[in-house]
């Protein structure tokens, strides 16, 4: 029965896969891509992810877990897998999945849509369902920790510094994505800003009022953030408040600097954890109203499958297909900041190993398939219209009629009064250059939600999809600062102890500080690149993202060899290999090409020849220096996350050498096996039994 | 079926998407410490506002939340 269902999952999936190429000259339906994307993660879940678990990481049912072990009632509990797998899913599931795909859309929707299948159903799954399974062996310990215990204090640290790393370039991205979304928009700003007094809200309900009913408070927060959205569009129509909330990108940032620091150093109850869990909600619903939309509305998909822009050309962002494609798309297929996670809170709640291929692998299918509902939002749209928004003003002219044509002379036809006409309809004053991602798919999703449940409200949906990614955006932001936070006290502890005690307010406010400050520079300098920022910054996460997994996966590949697996350590070194590759690649090109539009020295030195010459305008003359030693920094940065990449590969290589040569190796910090016992209280009165419906 | 069992069967589907809510908010967090502590534990439990405020202090002194 089974293999009758897989062979006929295979003949769908095949169909659909030969309906894109088929169609590659014609517009094609979002239905053929969504079949098939659901296609080949039910034939991943079904065959390679069973296999993988059961013979490569040989998961044992009825080995105890630590949730079972040390059921403490509180960060101990062994819990139902759906549960799990939902808080799983919500943890790893960020802005991410929608910034990527929306920037690759540039080379068509082929290549993208491709990678996010791929590239999740063989690395970003695998790598996912691994460390999970690497961290419930282990009592739940950290990527940095189990780097540290099996290859040696080396990769510890590597990881460690990678960590602090990506997350200050993650936050100072992400603040440019929503800074250029609220940028002159009076709606977008006063709704965020709106956000912040009812998450405080949220907050005194939880703590003060009626302590833990989340679902009451969270309801009651989804409520009034709605209603900010309706408060927001009334806002834009007064014509006193409007001026109140039309502010320009450099103010913007440093609300967002501001908020992030005044956030971290609050305690966690007033704001963190209440906007957390709003944007939670609004994620998960968001997620799957979008998912039932695009299968109810099927839009054509009208970027072509291949733009001209492989060639290394693009306006959002420079450099070719290869390696460009894989390093943007970050989170949608293989994002080694998921390990994070997955060595972090959800091993304490696995109650038995066999839950770790749906919790695991499961919830990173999910999150795949987040970025194919991205790319379909983004390629839906008019080539013509989403090269004009995503395209900054230093590419394309900050001219409406310089940038239509320019836009139109790639052969993506648009025109000024469309663009008026689109902006009008989503009620904002322009769509030009609105780089960063957000804009554009708040474009898309307000087409498709208004196509599908009333077309009269399009401005409304715009401003929903601003504001659901801006509430998650400013959660990642609190909770990154404050994560980078503790690894700093961490790291400065070892220096000067009272530093490393996280709740010794002078310690927490200094080592905010730098944190916030560290993003804070690189948000500064996005906003006042003209262009646009997103172009030099996404690139430099993506690299630092891939380096991440590629740290994971080689942690996962010294623990299969050194367990004497290493006949299957394919499934890890396959992933890390291909990884290993495109990271570096992209690196090269980022620091070597002699194209300003990829080379980072390049264009530090082209700027710097248009400055001597006198040849640049007043007001980027006098950016000029400062984007001059950026773009020197990010080339060093960009070097040293390559060296750290290669230092944790040749680690990796060193201590598998070691063991196949029969030397003395690092023990195992595997737990030892302990017999799995029935736990049924481990599933809530009220929820059905395993195995029932 | 009658009305009196639909509405049975209403109010039980009712009671399970409810329940698998609250379990998934972290809602019923309380009462499943509660169910553990009586099972394991000598002595009075947390209340339910020290239980919370621990419990958001830790779930936010690691990574819980990514890109």
């Amino acid at each position: 029965m089974k293999k009758i269902v897989g062979v006929l999952l295979a003949a769908v999936g095949a169909v659909a896969l030969g309906g894109i190429a088929l169609h590659r000259h014609e517009p094609i339906n979002a239905l053929w891509i969504v079949t098939a994307a659901v296609c080949v993660y039910a034939l991943g879940y079904r065959f390679y992810a069973a296999w993988v678990a059961a013979r490569v990481l040989a998961v044992d049912p009825s080995r105890a877990t630590p949730a079972e072990r040390h059921d403490n009632g509180r960060d101990f509990v062994p819990t139902h897998r759906w549960i799990a797998f939902g808080h799983h899913f919500a943890a790893i599931a960020g802005p991410g999945p929608l910034v990527g795909p929306t920037l690759a859309a540039q080379f068509g929707y082929l290549p993208g849509t491709l990678w996010i299948l791929v590239g999740a159903v063989l690395g970003g799954c695998v790598q996912d369902m691994t460390i999970l399974l690497l961290s419930t062996r282990r009592d739940g310990r950290s990527l940095g920790q189990m780097a540290r215990d099996e290859l040696g204090p080396f990769g510890g640290f590597a990881a460690l510094i990678g960590t602090l790393l990506i997350m200050i370039l993650l936050i100072a991205v992400l603040g440019l994505v929503v800074v250029n979304a609220m940028k002159h928009s009076p709606w977008s700003t006063a709704t965020v800003f709106a956000t912040v007094p009812v998450a405080m809200l949220v907050g005194v309900h939880l703590r003060q009022l009626r302590p833990g009913r989340i679902l009451e408070a969270s309801a009651l927060g989804v409520a009034l953030v709605l209603l900010a959205v309706l408060a927001g569009g009334w806002v834009d129509t007064h014509p006193l408040l409007r001026g109140l909330f039309d502010w320009s990108s450099l103010p913007l940032a440093g609300f967002v600097i501001g908020y992030g620091w005044i956030a971290a150093i609050l305690p966690v109850w007033l704001l963190l954890a209440p906007r957390d869990y709003l944007s939670t909600f609004l994620k998960l619903g968001t997620v799957a109203l979008l998912a039932v939309a695009i299968v109810l509305l099927h839009p054509q998909i009208r970027m072509p499958a291949l733009t001209a822009f492989v060639d290394g050309h693009g306006p959002l962002f420079g450099g070719k297909i290869f390696p460009f494609v894989f390093i943007t798309i970050a989170c949608g297929a293989v994002s080694g900041f998921h390990a994070l996670v997955a060595s972090g809170t959800t091993p304490k709640l696995i109650a038995s190993e066999a839950d770790v291929r749906l919790i695991g692998y499961g919830s990173m299918m999910l999150e795949s398939f987040v970025a194919i509902m991205a790319m379909i939002a983004a390629t839906l749209l008019d080539p013509g219209v989403f090269f004009a928004i995503n395209s900054g003003a230093g590419v394309v002219g900050s001219a409406p009629a310089a940038a239509v044509h320019t836009i139109s002379s790639w052969g993506f036809h648009v025109t000024v009064q469309q663009m008026q006409a689109l902006a009008h309809e989503m009620g904002e004053s322009t769509l030009f250059a609105r780089t960063g991602g957000a804009p554009s798919l708040a474009v898309g999703m307000a087409s498709i939600f208004g196509n599908t449940f009333g077309r009269g409200l399009l401005s409304l949906w715009y401003h929903f999809a601003i504001m659901f990614e801006a509430v998650f955006i400013l959660s990642t932001l609190d909770a990154g600062t404050r994560v980078g936070r503790f690894m700093l006290q961490d790291l400065l502890g070892h220096v000067y102890a009272p530093l490393g005690r996280t709740s010794w307010y002078p310690s927490v406010i200094f080592s905010s500080t730098l944190i916030v400050a560290g993003w804070g520079y690189f948000l500064y300098v996005g906003v006042i690149d003209p262009n646009g920022g997103v172009n030099i910054l996404w690139p430099l996460f993506g690299i630092a993202n891939q380096m991440l997994a590629a740290i994971a996966l080689s942690v996962a590949t010294g623990i299969l060899v050194k367990s004497g697996r290493a006949r299957h350590a394919w499934v890890t070194l396959g992933p890390l290999a291909w990884l290993a590759i495109v990271t570096t690649v992209a690196a090269w090109q980022k620091i070597a090409s002699p194209d300003p539009r990829i080379g980072l020295f390049a264009a530090a030195r082209a700027l710097a020849a248009h400055l001597a010459a006198g040849s640049l305008p007043a007001q980027a003359a006098a950016a000029a220096p400062q984007l001059i030693f950026n773009q020197r920094l990010d080339a060093w940065l960009t070097a040293l996350f390559t060296a750290i990449l290669w230092l944790v590969i040749l680690d990796m290589a060193r201590v598998c050498m070691r063991k196949l040569r029969g030397m003395p190796v690092p023990a195992s910090s595997e737990t030892p096996y302990q017999t799995a016992r029935l736990r049924p209280f481990a599933v809530p009165a009220q929820l059905p039994q395993e195995g029932g419906t | 079926m009658t009305p009196a069992g639909i509405r049975r069967t209403l109010r039980r589907r009712v009671a399970a998407a409810a329940g698998w809510l609250r379990a998934l908010s972290g809602d019923d967090a309380y009462e499943r410490y509660l169910t553990h502590h009586a099972r394991a534990h000598a002595g009075p439990p947390l209340s339910r506002r020290v239980f919370y405020a621990q419990r958001e202090e830790r779930k936010w002194s690691g990574i819980s939340r990514c890109c």
